[in-house]
């Protein structure tokens, strides 16, 4: 019986062992899209960016809240969330952006486009992990 | 300070998260145009729909 060679998983294995494998996803977590321009996926890593910064900046438009402490359960989840958004996220709290609380019914979309905003920006860097792994072509 | 309708909030909010579910959710980029336009079309439409549920509910 003679061997066979399976060229792509052999082309993402060696792709995946080298330089540091994480480096895309935490790109692309600080970053939102970074990890796909890392992996040379222009169009998807730009319409990643103007999506989920798109997303956290109406959010914040709105008076959305940024959730900083974690007093409650929910509050919790809120922090996890907004955390997903990396840069985003601390920048906008070492500005003092979203910091006033909730008042209007618009406020309160602001603050789950925000969170949402951290959410996506997640899938999206766990996305360019399987990119960089050869999970996902 | 940004004030959308109910209904422009939906259509944002579903557009930024179809373009982000289609990127990562498929491979090849016509099926991630497809899935982006399908869950474009799910989030309104059910955003939409319960909407009139909720309406005929309170009258």
């Amino acid at each position: 019986m003679t061997p066979t060679t399976n060229k792509p998983a052999d082309g993402a294995a060696k792709q995946s062992s080298a330089g540091f494998v994480y480096l895309p996803l935490v790109a692309g977590w600080l970053i939102p899209g970074a990890g796909h321009f890392l992996l040379r996926k222009w169009v998807r890593g730009a319409l990643l960016f103007v999506s989920i910064v798109s997303m956290f900046a109406l959010g914040l438009a709105m008076q959305g809240k940024i959730y900083t402490g974690a007093h409650e359960v929910l509050d919790m989840l809120g922090v996890a969330g907004d955390l997903g958004g990396g840069l985003l996220y601390l920048i906008s709290r070492a500005l003092g952006l979203g910091a006033d609380p909730v008042q209007t019914t618009v406020a309160d979309y602001g603050t789950k486009f925000i969170v949402v905003a951290g959410l996506l920006n997640i899938i999206a860097a766990v996305d360019a992990h399987n990119l960089r792994t050869g999970r996902k072509s | 300070m940004l004030h959308p309708s109910h209904l422009a909030a939906v259509i944002l909010f579903a557009l930024f998260a179809s373009v982000v579910f289609g990127i990562t959710m498929r491979e090849t980029p016509r099926r991630m145009i497809r899935y982006g336009a399908y869950c474009f079309v799910l989030f309104v439409g059910s955003a939409v729909l319960l909407s009139w549920v909720m309406f005929f509910i309170a009258r």
